[in-house]
């Protein structure tokens, strides 16, 4: 009988999540995550749970762990894994839900969502990754920092009275009642990987059990932040970590406890609409578009500068004006001028469901890019509009009814390029029937002051609503 | 699956009493150097090949592997390194 120690299937086979170099760990070299993750995914694998496990994930350098692990997964905000665990574990009873978090996310940040989940004695189980230093952000001084450790921001090293004392959360969730397994593991030499696949796979069974909570903290090389050879790093978690943080299982109590279930009562959506006022069943009679369809999902798109999120916001306003329900929702990139620039509008007869677009029935697209970004995400009834003054080729893939509408060249006709939002409001205004003229003129009169802006405006406006009509 | 898979005893290889072996995957490795020192039969050596990865890869430098496992046990990278102890 031959016994295989390989990569186990409880991972990815190639890490298709991950941008590049699929088939390694972000992580760096000798990094004492790598080699717990690994010790997961055996034990995963060995007790047959893949099926059913559900990773949280936290911010720091175990951000990625969904890159990773063929299971489901969860990615929380900063210190909040063990509260979506939370909510994940009662979701999902039959699961086995895994919290991963390090120090800083964990003992600073997270600690009071910690803390209160262990104290309730979710059927989890948590990994805490103490390397003593924010690793992802460049090794400043965490709340696990040992004393007189040095860091980016403890220069002479960490002092109990500056600092206080490093932050030993085995022994403190191990002093609650309601947690069953609390355990301190290191992940440094051949022997301690031993010792914490035998607490690891312990924590794995508590969970399959449905037995309670499960902390383990795991003393992890980072060799990167610490300034040292892997070797180096390894050898010190022996002779200094291991002192102020002692490994070993400091509370086992599963054995005397009883599988736990916690029973969620299912609320059904319409009873927790009905609580937050979403439903309303009577018709909305001050409503005073006639629209197309219940509801206009509009994706406005261009470069920085085309007057994108303006020409949004005139159709999220104007719509508003006549009591509709409305959303505008901006997405730009990092550059004020050239970047593409986008922005969703939703206008509904009922109370909208998310700003953000995935399908928008009516695109209209000022530049290349954004025609060949969106285009294809528009259904066969949907409308695509386009700016034919600066697009001369269309995609082929498109499925929308497509019009090509100079915009750029009509604005310039009226006075200025930068009317071109202008022309496009017209032009939509007319083609779905949401608006007449003389709304959209009374419009801008509000909206524009100044009296050369203004006339710019409305012959922009006209030049668009006449071509809607040519079309 | 359990980890330890157990491989189909075949039986071309049965002929032969099997030894243990060791296979370091060098493009997956990232030259920290652990297996090298956990070795007990110092069979693992660090190489001045370069990686796609771009690191100095460790190999496998001589026979007499135990199948002690230590080398899969510490080393990081998921994939890197695989033993098989008949
Ligand atoms: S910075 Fe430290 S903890 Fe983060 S991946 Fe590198 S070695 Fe690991
Ligand atoms: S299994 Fe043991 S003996 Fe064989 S290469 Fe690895 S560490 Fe060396
Ligand atoms: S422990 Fe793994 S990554 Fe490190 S040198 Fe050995 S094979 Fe390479």
């Amino acid at each position: 009988m031959t016994k295989v120690f390989e990569k186990s299937p409880a991972f990815f086979d190639t890490f298709t999540r991950k941008p590049s170099m699929q088939k390694t760990t972000h992580y760096c070299p000798g990094c004492g995550h790598g080699t717990l993750n690994k010790i997961i995914a055996d034990q995963i694998a060995e007790l047959g749970l893949q099926d059913q496990t559900i990773f949280v994930g936290p911010v720091g350098c175990g951000v990625f762990i969904y890159y990773y692990f063929e299971s489901a997964s969860v990615s929380a905000a900063h210190g909040r894994a063990s509260a979506v665990a939370t909510g994940v574990s009662r979701a999902n009873p039959d699961s086995v839900t895994i919290s991963y978090q390090g120090d800083g996310d964990l003992a600073a940040i997270g600690t009071s969502n910690a803390i209160h989940a262990a104290n309730r004695g979710e059927n989890m189980i948590v990994f805490f990754v103490n390397n003593n230093i924010y690793g992802m952000t460049g090794g400043q001084l965490a709340p696990t920092t040992l004393i007189d450790q040095t860091s980016t921001t403890s220069p002479t090293g960490r002092t109990v009275l500056n600092d206080g004392h490093p932050l030993k959360m085995a022994e403190m969730v191990a002093g609650l009642e309601a947690p069953v397994l609390s355990a301190r593991v290191a992940v440094n030499t051949p022997r301690n990987v031993r010792q914490a696949v035998k607490v690891i796979k312990r924590g794995l069974e508590i969970q399959r059990d449905k037995k309670g909570y499960a902390f383990i903290e795991v003393l992890s090389q980072c060799p990167t932040n610490w300034k040292k050879e892997s070797k180096e790093a390894c050898d010190w978690i022996d002779e200094v970590v291991c002192k102020q943080y002692p490994i070993g299982v400091i509370k086992d109590v599963a054995d005397q406890r009883e599988a736990q279930i916690r029973l969620a009562e299912r609320v059904e959506f319409e009873a927790l609409a009905d609580q937050l006022g979403l439903t309303t069943d009577d018709e909305d009679t001050s409503q005073k578009i006639e629209m197309l369809q219940d509801e206009l999902r509009f994706k406005f798109a261009g470069f920085g500068g085309q007057g994108i999120l303006s020409l949004g916001m005139m159709m999220a306003q104007m719509s508003m004006e006549q009591n509709m329900e409305v959303t505008w929702l901006p997405s730009y990139g990092p550059e004020m001028r050239g970047g593409v620039a986008n922005c969703s509008v939703v206008v509904g007869k009922k109370a909208i469901g998310s700003p953000a677009i995935e399908s928008p029935n009516v695109l209209v697209a000022l530049n290349r890019p954004s025609l060949e970004k969106f285009g294809p995400l528009v259904p066969e009834e949907g409308l695509i509009i386009y700016n034919s003054s600066l697009i001369d080729q269309v995609p082929d893939n498109l499925k929308g009814q497509v019009y090509a509408l100079p915009a750029t060249d009509l604005a310039s006709d009226a006075g200025t390029v930068k009317a071109a939002n202008a022309v496009v409001l017209g032009f939509v205004a007319r083609k779905t029937g949401m608006f007449q003229l003389s709304d959209l003129e009374n419009f801008l009169r509000e909206t524009f002051k100044k009296p050369a802006m203004l006339e710019t405006n409305l012959k922009a406006v006209l030049a668009g609503w006449n071509a809607a009509e040519k079309d | 699956m359990p980890k330890y898979s157990m491989s189909e005893d075949n039986v071309e290889e049965k002929q032969e009493k099997e030894q243990p072996s060791v296979i370091i995957h060098e493009e997956l490795c990232k030259a920290c150097g652990l297996c090298i020192i956990h070795c007990p039969k110092d069979i693992l050596e660090a190489s001045d090949k370069i990686n796609e990865l771009g690191y100095p890869t460790t190999v496998v430098a001589k026979d007499g592997c135990i199948g002690c496992a230590n080398c899969y046990l510490i080393c990081p990278e998921p994939g890197a390194v695989t033993v098989k102890k008949p």
